[in-house]
């Protein structure tokens, strides 16, 4: 069996202006669910469009795959317009929430289904749905119903019938939320390295961070209908643009600062109520403000604590805080520290191989100014 | 997030198939049901210059008998309701609350009144209590009884209706979520108790549904008024007698039009007013089953009511199936085919005419019925709305303002359908439609929609979509809209009789014409006969419903599972 004659068609998307509005449901006026969206897809790319529930990710899925009509803007598959080609036309496949599984075909005619809708040969259809059952383990099971099946099997029926009939592009639509968290990682590792292997375009669509980091060459973070920040998952996470990035993707804290200089690249910064704690950041991101306040972006991770004296006045280049919560989580120990400047998240990784630290105990915070950037105030 | 877009028509325009379909369905909604209706309207409130003219709507209003005939159906119809929803309750109880013993053969004996043949009730009655009834004569000596009259009709109609109320209040009390009473049962409540302040409340939707379903059957039920009532009057039938015995196409136009509207507001109020204070949840989830109570002192004198009910059912339909056997009831009860051999000769065309238009119209029925259901709940297109209101519409039109509308519409150009099979298998499929549009939304809600949307998007277009993979779903729904449709069609009567031609009778008008002279034998056999028709139907229905293929168990979206 070759793999590559699954991947034959794979095409680049382009998303020119797109823009949706819907009637709202009072009829009062129009929601925009989609806002003059910019996006390319290039042939054989995975990118996953990740945000909150009604950010406008599924209707833009939706309008790529034909069920949702723009009000504006252009879909652009492999160069060619869309619009006027209807859903079943535009060789294209999506993997859903649900599955949607045709309970009522066994497991070979779930795949077979879209092959025998095209009219294609009976002996091409039994070779390529045979091919692409083995593809994904289904073999055995060829002849139950999906009712008779466990999920991560119907998700990967779900997967093989959209892989058989070469889409140009591949379209995901939340596919691992019904699953079990373990199985959850499983797939998605399996799901990656497919889509890899046969270098199908594919547009993923999640609102699940880590789902998101751990399958796309690229992530567009959308809200509110409008694209946030595009970049690979280590630009997004490492480089967020704004706080509502560095929200979602991750966990993060906001210390505010002031600005009082650059050195070259470097910012030098005043952590406000902190007894006039200085910092130098070698690298603050491309949106650091160049002067007044500015929000430090925190990751917890990226803090260490050192015991202290609640009488002792702590050393330069510590913040003092009091550890006002203590979670133990085997792997990590959680820390919510009270700080005259905000509250903060600290985590600290093998927390069996330093000293932990008490609830009401006082503590000194190291900041690891290499990882932590600065942002605007306002947005 | 997915609203209703203001690019309907752009997407109707976009797919011509919808909207030929779409165009379809309305063209026959509004010419086979609306039009009808409009012309009863039109030619009741209008003189013979086609004037506005009340002084006809007047005269009927004013008048003693009229008033008293009203007040007869609104008091038939509410006692009817009353009675067959109590009865319709404790069955609903029993069936799901509690482990009775033989709770099948209770089940079974439940549906046999909704596929049994008209008159065959009210002729138990006449062979039970009549002049020479064999409880009333033979047994207790009684030589005055009169069988006819209110009482009568009270008895016959709760039995023939309490089936719509045991359904109705089964779908209601085993949706409501168990695990409301497992928390009031957790809380320290006794089972009476918990139905007195938990299972009773919750299920006061699905009461008050129950007695506006039964009070709109009550209301249209044409066959055993026309035959028991004696000197109470009802609604339908004077209809039905002001216009073929009196020649008052006005008058009995009139009188449609004031049954209809009682029948209409129950039926506005069923569909929107307690539709939207049901209690019943559906989560989608699997729900656990309710707790089935063992306690005898529960189980037994339900499963002694069961019995009596079941006993009575079995009494009326056994004395018509003895009585089609006898040479004559009352006075020789020897055996005898001869009654088998009048359905077979003189009976015989109008039986085969039944079959045929039955045959004709259940198919038309069904299919549309599913299509219906499928653009009302899967398309958006202008009028869907509209669509689903009249095409539910025709369950509260009674038969005999169907028969008078259709009269009415279609005696004249440019429709000369009046007496034509045509005009009858339209009458059947239009009115048998609701039940297969029912069934067929509350499946397709259930469907997940991006089910189909796998279908298109693999490449499939719309109508391939629908035949390959929203029918065989619909399989349930479409076999019960087929048998219904089939069942409605050779059962009707109160439509028909209106439209039949000597070209064109019916088996359900031959019986109505035996009663009218007194044959009663000939009448049971003929019904013997009928009921055994509709049982072969339905099994041959079934099986022909089956090669549509396996229908699936619809797997649930929220499932979490390991490999």
């Amino acid at each position: 069996m070759s793999e590559s004659e699954f991947s034959s068609h794979s095409a680049d998307v382009a998303l020119i202006n797109l823009t949706k509005k819907f009637n709202s449901l009072d009829g009062s006026g129009e929601i925009t669910a989609v806002d003059n969206l910019n996006l390319e897809i290039k042939t054989g790319e995975l990118v996953t469009i990740l945000g909150p529930s009604g950010c406008g990710k599924t209707t833009t899925l939706r309008m790529i795959a034909g069920f949702e009509y723009p009000t504006s803007g252009k879909i652009l598959i492999g160069g060619r317009d869309v619009a006027p080609i209807p859903p079943n036309k535009r060789g294209l496949s999506m993997v859903f929430q649900s599955y949607a599984l045709f309970p009522h075909l066994t497991i070979y005619e779930n795949v077979a289904y879209g092959l025998r809708v095209q009219k294609l040969p009976e002996a091409e259809i039994g070779r390529r749905t045979r091919s692409a059952l083995e593809l994904m383990q289904l073999t055995p099971m060829a002849k139950r119903f999906p009712a008779q099946v466990s999920g991560g099997q119907q998700q990967r029926i779900a997967l093989a019938r959209a892989i058989v009939i070469e889409p140009s592009v591949l379209l995901f639509d939340e596919p691992l939320s019904n699953l079990d968290a373990k199985l959850r990682e499983y797939m998605r590792d399996e799901l990656r390295k497919l889509q890899k292997r046969l270098g199908i375009t594919s547009l993923y669509v999640t609102h699940d961070q880590s789902e998101a980091m751990a399958i796309s060459d690229r992530i567009v973070i959308m809200k509110d209908g409008k694209i946030c920040q595009v970049g690979t998952p280590r630009d997004i996470y490492a480089w967020p643009q704004s706080r509502f990035v560095a929200d979602f993707m991750g966990k993060a804290n906001f210390l505010e600062v002031r600005v009082l200089g650059f050195e070259g690249e470097a910012a030098f910064i005043e952590v406000e109520r902190a007894s006039g704690l200085r910092l130098r950041i070698p690298h603050p991101g491309a949106v650091a403000p160049r002067e007044g306040k500015a929000l430090l972006v925190v990751r917890p991770e990226m803090m260490s604590l050192e015991a202290l004296d609640s009488m002792q006045e702590p050393e330069a280049g510590l913040l003092r805080g009091r550890v006002e919560r203590l979670t133990y989580f085997g792997n990590i120990a959680r820390y919510e520290i009270a700080t005259d400047n905000a509250p903060l998240l600290v985590e600290r990784y093998n927390p069996e191989a330093s000293k932990l630290f008490s609830e009401g105990s006082s503590v000194g915070i190291l900041i690891d100014v290499e990882s932590v950037r600065l942002l605007p105030l306002l947005e | 997030m997915r609203g209703k877009t203001r690019f309907n028509l752009a997407h109707l325009v976009r797919d011509p198939v919808l909207l030929l379909l779409v165009l379809l369905v309305f063209t026959g909604l509004v010419l086979f049901i609306l039009y009808p209706l409009y012309k009863i309207f039109a030619y009741s409130l209008t003189n013979s210059q086609g004037r506005l003219d009340l002084s006809a709507a007047i005269q009927v209003l004013t008048s003693r008998s009229y008033f008293k005939t009203f007040g007869n159906s609104l008091l038939l119809g509410a006692t009817t309701a009353v009675l067959a929803t109590l009865i319709g309750y404790v069955f609903a109880y029993a069936m799901t609350r509690t482990a009775i013993p033989f709770k099948g053969f209770f089940k079974t004996i439940a549906t046999i009144p909704i596929i049994s043949p008209p008159f065959i009730l009210s002729l138990s009655m006449i062979f039970l209590f009549g002049r020479n009834g064999l409880i009333t004569r033979r047994l207790l000596g009684i030589e005055d009884f009169n069988v006819y009259g209110m009482h009568s009709l009270v008895v016959v109609q709760t039995i023939s209706f309490f089936p719509i109320a045991y359904l109705t209040l089964t779908g209601t009390l085993s949706k409501l979520n168990p695990a409301v009473e497992d928390a009031a049962l957790n809380l320290g409540a006794s089972r009476a108790r918990i139905f007195r302040t938990v299972t009773l409340p919750l299920s006061v939707p699905g009461i008050l549904s129950s007695i506006l379903l039964v009070f709109i059957q009550s209301m249209e039920d044409f066959s055993n008024p026309a035959v028991i009532s004696g000197n109470f009057s009802t609604l339908a039938v004077e209809a039905y007698r002001t216009i073929t015995g009196m020649y008052d196409m006005r008058g009995g136009s009139l009188m449609a039009l004031f049954l209809l509207m009682p029948t209409l507001i129950a039926f506005i109020l069923q569909k929107y007013w307690l539709a939207g204070k049901s209690f019943v949840t559906v989560t989608g989830k699997p729900t656990t089953s309710h707790q089935q109570s063992r306690d005898p002192r529960l189980v037994w004198p339900l499963f002694g009511f069961c019995a009596l009910v079941s006993f009575v059912i079995l009494l009326f339909y056994g004395t018509v199936l003895v009585g089609a056997f006898v040479k004559i009831w009352g006075i020789n009860f020897s055996f005898t085919w001869s009654h088998f051999n009048y359905v077979l000769t003189l009976g015989w065309r109008p039986l085969r005419n039944s079959v045929l238009l039955a045959l004709a119209s259940t198919p038309i029925a069904g299919i549309l019925g599913m299509i219906i259901a499928f653009l009302v709940v899967r398309k958006e297109f202008p009028g869907r709305r509209a669509m689903e209101f009249i095409s539910m519409l025709t369950f509260a039109v009674p038969g005999t303002v169907v028969g008078i509308g259709y009269i009415l519409a279609f005696n004249d150009r440019p429709f000369m359908w009046t007496g034509s099979a045509f005009l009858l298998i339209m009458a059947f499929t239009f009115r048998n439609m609701p039940v297969g549009i029912e069934s067929g939304t509350s499946t397709l809600v259930q469907i997940d929609r991006s089910i189909e949307e796998a279908s298109t998007i693999l490449g499939a277009t719309g109508a391939v979509t629908f035949r390959r993979i929203s029918l065989p779903m619909l399989k349930q729904a479409f076999f019960s809209g087929l048998v219904y449709s089939f069942v409605r069609a050779m059962t009707a009567v109160s439509a028909v009789i209106f439209l039949i031609s000597p070209r064109w009778n019916l088996a359900t008008i031959s019986i109505f014409s035996l009663f009218e002279s007194s044959k009663y034998s000939a009448a049971a056999a003929y019904i013997v006969v009928m009921i055994m028709i509709i049982l072969a139907a339905i099994g041959i229905l079934n099986l022909l419903v089956n090669l549509l293929g396996n229908s699936g168990t619809i797997p649930s979206g929220g499932r979490s599972e390991r490999i």
